[in-house]
C-alpha cells in the first residue's frame, strides 16, 4: 500500500498550481469575452458589436477621453517624478532611502483611503468638485500613480556610472549639457518603464473617478457601465478592443526597450 | 627653469576628504611638453592630485597655476585640460565617431563673419559640421581606429575602447593630457603595446602628458620625470635613471625595482658597514650614523670565496631568462643577486659591491616618540592606544605605595594622573599579534620592507592614524590587523618640560 500511495514529486509539478491559476482566471474569461463580443443576445455570431463601437461617438469619444487623461497624468507623474529621482539618485545624502521611503509610503495605506482622503481635500478647495471633472481626475490618478514612476527612475538613475558626468565635463560640458546629453539619454529605459507602469492602468481605473464623483469617462468606466445594464456583448467587445490597444502599446514599448538595452547589456 | 615654458604649477596643494589627508604640501612644476608620471601604491594620493588638476576635486588649500593664472577653483569644463578615465567611461548611447565628437560639438571658437551691415564682428561659434568631421577622422587615424565611426562603444575590445577614449580626449587639442591609470584594464601584452603606442603619440603631439600608475615599469618605460609619492606626499621627483639610481629613501628604492636593503653604520669617512663587512661608498655621512643601505641585485658580482667583502652560502638559484636570481645567505642575512653568471645552490660564493653600487640615505625614521598622559594606575595613553607602564622612571629612586601612588624619593606621595609624558619605543621592543585586545594598540600593517634579517612594518591605527614603526623576522602581509604589545619596561617616559615644573 506504501508503495503506491508515495508520491513522484518533480520540479515541473510546481507549476500546477499556476496553470491551473492561469486557465481559470485568464484563459477562461479570456475566451468567454471574446465568445461575448462576436455574439448578439440570442448567442448568434455577429460583427455588430464591433460596428457599433466605432459608429457610436458616445464610445469613441470615451476612448478618446481616456487617452488623454491617461497621457496628460503620464505626463505630470514623469515632470514631478524625474526631478525627485535626479535629486535622490545624485545626493550623497546617507538618510535619502528615508527619502525615498516617504515617496512611497503612500502605497502603503488602502487606496480607496487615500482618494477619500484626496477627496475632503479637494472638495475643501473647490467647493464643488464637479467644476473641474478633467483636473480632478488626473490629480486623483498623479497622487495615486507617482511611485510608480519614481521607483523605476531611481533605479535608472542611480545605476548611472559617475565618471560618465565627469568625462562629459572634462570634454566642456555645462551641467546642463551634461544633463541634456548624458543623463537624459541614459535614462530613458527608466522613462519607459515609468512610462508603461503609469500610462497603461490610468487608461482604464475607473475608481478613481467613481470616488471622486466624476461625471467623466474613461475606458474602465464605460465597460462598467455596459456590464452593470447586462449588456455582456458591447462591454466584451470594448474590453476586448482596450485589451488590443494596451497590448500595442505594451509591445511597442518593450521592442524600444531591447534596442536601447542590448546596446547596454554588451557593455 | 625657465617661466616661460612652465605649463603648471601645483604650489603647497593639500586635500582632505572628512578628517582623512589625501594629499599634503605638493608641490610640482610641469614643463611644456613633459612625459609626467605619478607613481605610488594604490590608495596614496595620486589619483586624487590628478583629479585637481583635471578639476573634479578642489584642493582643501594651495594653488594650482596653469601658464601662470590661479585655475584652482575653475570647473572642469573651463580647463583645457582633457582626461582620460581608468575605466575609460565612454558613453554607451553614443557610437565612436560620436563619442570623440562630443567635445568638439561644444566647443565654439571666435570667427570672423560680415553681419547684414556688411560690417566683421568677431563672434563665438561652433564648428562646423566639417571641421568636425576632419577633426574626428584625423584622430581615428592616430589611434590607429580608422573606419570604426559607425560601431557602437559596447562592441569594442578592451584595447579599442582605450583607443576611443585617447582620441575623444586628444581631439579637443587640450594644454595638458591627464591619463589616471588608463592601462590598468588590458592584459600584459595590449599594455606593452600601448605604452610604445602612447608614449609615440606624446612624441607626435607634443602635448604635456600627466600620467599616473602603480606600475614602476609601466613609469620606467615612459617617462620623462617621474614624481613617487606615498602616503600623500611627494617621496622624489625625478628623471627614471635618477629614480632609479639614486633613490632618495628606502621607500622609493623598495617600490621602483628590486632592492637589497640593510640597515648600516656609517664607520669612516666613505666608510659604511652593513651586513658584517665594511665597504667603501660615495655617500658621505657623519661617523657613528645609522643609515639605511641600498644595494641594487645587479650591483652585486659574483667573485670566488674569499675575494670581495662578502661571502655566504648559495640558498637557491632560479632562471630568470637574462639572468640568474640567486639568494644568498650571508651570517643571519639574505641578499638577492641578479647575475648572468651561474651559482650552484648550496654552494659558496664570495660577493664584490663596488661603491657606486651601494646607495646610502638617511633613516626616515629612527624611533617611535609619542605624547602621551599618565592614566590612573601605571598606565601610559598613546598613540590610539593604552599600555602599561613603569611610572618610576620619572622620579629617580621613587617607588609605588600599595594603593599604587608615587611615592618619590623625599617621600611625597604624587597623583600622576593626567600628567604629560613624552613617550619612546623602540623599533625591536614592539610586537604584533593577530590576537584582538592582546596588546595596548590596534592597527592595520600599511606599509614593510625587508631588510635582509629582518622586516620592517609599519602599522597605523585606525582613529588617530597613529604609526607605530617595528622591527620583526616574521612575514606578516600589508593590511592585517594586528595588536600592538610592548612591554612595561620597554616604555621610556620623560615628563613633559611644562608638567614637570608644575608638580
Amino acid at each position: 500500500m506504501t508503495k503506491t500511495l508515495k508520491l513522484r514529486f518533480n520540479r515541473k509539478q510546481l507549476c500546477i498550481p499556476y496553470a491551473a491559476f492561469l486557465i481559470l482566471f485568464v484563459i477562461c474569461p479570456l475566451l468567454v469575452i471574446i465568445y461575448y463580443a462576436f455574439t448578439n443576445g440570442t448567442g448568434q455570431f455577429t460583427f455588430d458589436n464591433l460596428v457599433n463601437f466605432f459608429s457610436n461617438t458616445n464610445t469613441l469619444g470615451t476612448l478618446l477621453n481616456s487617452i488623454a487623461i491617461a497621457c496628460v497624468t503620464t505626463i505630470v507623474c514623469l515632470v514631478i517624478a524625474y526631478p525627485v529621482a535626479y535629486i535622490l539618485a545624485r545626493s550623497k545624502f546617507r538618510r535619502k532611502y528615508v527619502l525615498l521611503m516617504l515617496f512611497v509610503l503612500p502605497m502603503w495605506i488602502n487606496f480607496t483611503l487615500r482618494i477619500t482622503a484626496l477627496k475632503e481635500i479637494l472638495s475643501f478647495i473647490e467647493g464643488n468638485l464637479a467644476m473641474y471633472p478633467f483636473l480632478n481626475t488626473v490629480i486623483g490618478m498623479t497622487y495615486d500613480f507617482l511611485p510608480f514612476m519614481i521607483l523605476p527612475l531611481y533605479t535608472a538613475l542611480s545605476k548611472l556610472d559617475k565618471s560618465l558626468f565627469e568625462a562629459a565635463e572634462d570634454l566642456g560640458a555645462s551641467s546642463f549639457t551634461v544633463f541634456m546629453r548624458v543623463v537624459l539619454p541614459l535614462s530613458v529605459p527608466g522613462i519607459i518603464s515609468g512610462v508603461t507602469m503609469v500610462l497603461l492602468p490610468s487608461m482604464t481605473n475607473y475608481v478613481v473617478l467613481d470616488m471622486l464623483y466624476n461625471s467623466t469617462y474613461i475606458m474602465g468606466s464605460l465597460i462598467g457601465s455596459y456590464f452593470a445594464a447586462y449588456d455582456w456583448n458591447n462591454g466584451s467587445m470594448i474590453s476586448l478592443i482596450l485589451l488590443i490597444i494596451i497590448f500595442i502599446i505594451t509591445l511597442a514599448t518593450n521592442k524600444f526597450n531591447d534596442d536601447q538595452s542590448s546596446g547596454r547589456t554588451v557593455l | 627653469m625657465n617661466q616661460t615654458s612652465t605649463i603648471i604649477e601645483l604650489k603647497n596643494v593639500c586635500k582632505s576628504f572628512d578628517d582623512t589627508v589625501a594629499v599634503e604640501n605638493f608641490n610640482l612644476t610641469v614643463q611644456k611638453g613633459e612625459f609626467v608620471t605619478f607613481l605610488g601604491p594604490s590608495g596614496c594620493g595620486k589619483t586624487t592630485t590628478l583629479r585637481m588638476i583635471a578639476g573634479f576635486d578642489l584642493p582643501t588649500s594651495g594653488q594650482i597655476l596653469l601658464n601662470g593664472e590661479d585655475i584652482s577653483n575653475l570647473p572642469p569644463n573651463k580647463r583645457p585640460v582633457n582626461t582620460v578615465f581608468q575605466r575609460y567611461a565612454l558613453f554607451p548611447h553614443l557610437n565612436v565617431y560620436e563619442n570623440i565628437a562630443f567635445g568638439l560639438k561644444l566647443k565654439k571658437i571666435e570667427t570672423e563673419v560680415t553681419n547684414r551691415k556688411g560690417e566683421k564682428v568677431k563672434k563665438l561659434t561652433h564648428l562646423s559640421r566639417r571641421e568636425i568631421d576632419e577633426k574626428v577622422k584625423r584622430v581615428l587615424d592616430i589611434v590607429d581606429l580608422e573606419g570604426f565611426e559607425k560601431r557602437s562603444v559596447a562592441t569594442l575590445s578592451g584595447g579599442q575602447q582605450q583607443r576611443v577614449a585617447i582620441a575623444r580626449a586628444i581631439v579637443n587639442e587640450p594644454e595638458i593630457l591627464l591619463l589616471d591609470e588608463p592601462l590598468g584594464a588590458l592584459d600584459l601584452k595590449m599594455r606593452k603595446e600601448m605604452q610604445i603606442e602612447l608614449k609615440e603619440m606624446h612624441r607626435r603631439l607634443g602635448i604635456t602628458f600627466i600620467y599616473v600608475t602603480h606600475d614602476q615599469e609601466e613609469a620606467l618605460t615612459m617617462s620623462d620625470k617621474i614624481v613617487v609619492i606615498n602616503d600623500g606626499e611627494i617621496q622624489q621627483i625625478g628623471t627614471p635613471t635618477d629614480i632609479y639610481n639614486e633613490p632618495v629613501n628606502t621607500f622609493v628604492a623598495d617600490f621602483i625595482g628590486e632592492s637589497n636593503i640593510f640597515n648600516g653604520m656609517m664607520t669612516g669617512k666613505l666608510k659604511v658597514k652593513f651586513c658584517g663587512a665594511e665597504f667603501d661608498c660615495l655617500d658621505d655621512y657623519e661617523i657613528n650614523q645609522y643609515v639605511d643601505v641600498v644595494v641594487r641585485p645587479e650591483d652585486i658580482i659574483i667573485c670566488k670565496p674569499g675575494e670581495g667583502q662578502l661571502k655566504g652560502k648559495v640558498l637557491s638559484t632560479v632562471f630568470k631568462g637574462v639572468h640568474y636570481e640567486i639568494t644568498v645567505e650571508v651570517g643571519r642575512f639574505e641578499i638577492v643577486i641578479q647575475s648572468t653568471a651561474y651559482a650552484a645552490p648550496d654552494s659558496v660564493i664570495g660577493m664584490r659591491i663596488e661603491p657606486d653600487g651601494i646607495h646610502i640615505m638617511e633613516k626616515v625614521y629612527t624611533e617611535n616618540k609619542y605624547d602621551g598622559v599618565i592614566t590612573k594606575k601605571n598606565t601610559v595613553e598613546f598613540g590610539d592606544g593604552e599600555f602599561e607602564c613603569d611610572v618610576t622612571q620619572l622620579y629617580p629612586g621613587s617607588h609605588l605605595d600599595e594603593e599604587g601612588y608615587l611615592i618619590t624619593a623625599a617621600g611625597e606621595k604624587l597623583d600622576l594622573t593626567g600628567t604629560e609624558v613624552t613617550v619612546e619605543v623602540g623599533f625591536r621592543d614592539i610586537t604584533m599579534s593577530d590576537e584582538k585586545d592582546a596588546g595596548g594598540a590596534e592597527g592595520s600593517i600599511i606599509s614593510m620592507i625587508y631588510k635582509g634579517d629582518h622586516y620592517r612594518y609599519i602599522v597605523r591605527t585606525e582613529e588617530n592614524e597613529e604609526d607605530y614603526v617595528l622591527a620583526c623576522p616574521d612575514l606578516w602581509n600589508t593590511g592585517d590587523k594586528v595588536s600592538l604589545i610592548i612591554p612595561a619596561d620597554k616604555i621610556k617616559l620623560t615628563l613633559k618640560p611644562a608638567a614637570g615644573e608644575k608638580k
